[in-house]
């Protein structure tokens, strides 16, 4: 348990996790279920619970596309992808945690690659 | 009709062609594009934490600046759409958004004391252009080389239509300007169900294998109920559903076959 983490995960993220009825649609509409090891539904199930030590931990904050279709299916107005992107930027908060390096870039694009994937891997993978 | 534009970094590089054949159909269909002076990126993700000001800043640059010459700013990447929607509802709706960005924007000079920006501009995406200013109708009427038989999936993601309730695009779940769009070209329009689905965006750069899993799946669904092609408004759909599936489907950019259509290429 870590409450005063939970907390400011929760503020940072802006939506009220204890609104959550525990459906699990917003995981079944999440087209990266497959690639979270830790599943939107339960990002919110376990902020409700002030439990942040998995989440901090979890891979599925490199997944989250924050496509909004967990947010469009909420029957309670919860943003399971708030709750994602709030763990990811405290994660990446912290100094060091930066998971791109402008180093190792050229290994992956490819000629092609539009601009607006470049710049959206650098907000999502670093501070 | 005169609008400012924000064309965005992608447009003026990789997705020129969808920036290209933008202008020409727009100014033969009678709409003049003015591009905004001194844009920056709008950083292609909208910024969800709460305590995020200064990411949003070149988005309320960029509003402001249209709110000075007609209140209303066209986009056409479905990433600069979604990012300046949003950031101009913030804008509107929250207070203390507002009031930092404002005053940022006052202590570095870039807004004049007294003046302030609070949401007022217009954000337009291309799509609703031709919609509401230029017409279906109208559109239908100046088409020279209508794309018969040509059948077209609508390939949306998720830019566009999400969250329905700042964007409020279109109906979120089954929505229909791209189809419209596909009839007013002479085309016939596609329904497939993953066209709302996210490609897999950034994923791209790191896990590729991912990614193919996301564009096969959404390819695969379009080719089964018969479509011969996608159209799409994002230059990530565009590479992902591109480069990233197994290539049996063409993915163009709606402008292109605007173009065509209108006999301008
Ligand atoms: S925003 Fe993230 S968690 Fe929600 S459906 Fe999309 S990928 Fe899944
Ligand atoms: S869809 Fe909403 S209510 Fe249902 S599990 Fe997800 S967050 Fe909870």
């Amino acid at each position: 348990m870590n409450n005063e983490q939970a907390k400011i995960i929760s503020e940072l993220s802006g939506t009220n996790a204890k609104q959550c009825m525990k459906c699990g649609k917003c995981s079944g509409r999440c087209p990266m279920f497959d690639s979270m090891d830790i599943k939107p539904h339960q990002f919110v199930s376990l902020i409700a619970k002030g439990q942040t030590d998995k989440l901090l931990e979890s891979k599925s904050i490199w997944y989250c596309l924050s496509c909004m279709a967990c947010v469009e299916r909420c029957p309670r107005g919860v943003a399971p992808a708030a709750v994602i992107e709030a763990v990811r930027e405290s994660v990446i908060r912290v100094q060091g945690q930066n998971q791109l390096k402008a180093e190792e870039v050229p290994q992956f694009v490819d000629p092609e690659f539009p601009q607006q994937i470049l710049v959206s891997a650098f907000r999502k993978y670093n501070r | 009709m005169k609008f400012s534009y924000y064309p965005g970094c992608t447009l003026k590089t990789q997705g020129k062609d969808l920036d290209i054949y933008a202008r020409k159909s727009a100014e033969a269909l009678g709409i003049d594009m003015e591009e905004i002076e001194n844009w920056q990126c709008c950083g292609a993700v909208y910024p969800q934490a709460k305590d995020e000001i200064a990411r949003k800043l070149s988005a309320v640059r960029a509003l402001d600046s249209a709110k000075k010459q007609d209140g209303k700013l066209l986009t056409l990447c479905s990433a600069c759409y979604n990012v300046i929607k949003r950031v101009n509802n913030d804008m509107k709706n929250d207070e203390n958004i507002n009031l930092k960005a404002n005053n940022y924007l006052k202590a570095t000079g870039y807004l004049a004391e007294g003046d302030e920006y609070n949401g007022e501009t217009e954000v337009i995406h291309y799509l609703e252009m031709l919609r509401d200013t230029v017409g279906w109708a109208n559109l239908k009427a100046k088409v020279v080389n209508p794309l018969k038989g040509v059948k077209i999936g609508a390939y949306y993601g998720c830019l566009l239509l999400r969250p329905s309730s700042v964007l409020q695009f279109d109906n979120p779940e089954n929505p229909t300007i791209l189809e419209d769009f596909i009839k007013a070209i002479g085309a016939t329009p596609v329904v497939y169900a993953m066209r709302n689905e996210c490609c897999g965006a950034y994923v791209s750069l790191k896990d590729k294998e991912v990614v193919k899993k996301t564009a096969n799946r959404i390819v695969n669904n379009a080719k089964a109920n018969g479509a011969d092609m996608l159209i799409t408004a994002c230059p990530a759909c565009w590479y992902n559903l591109n480069h990233n599936s197994d290539g049996s489907l063409p993915v163009k950019y709606l402008t292109e076959l605007l173009a065509q259509a209108l006999g301008l290429i």
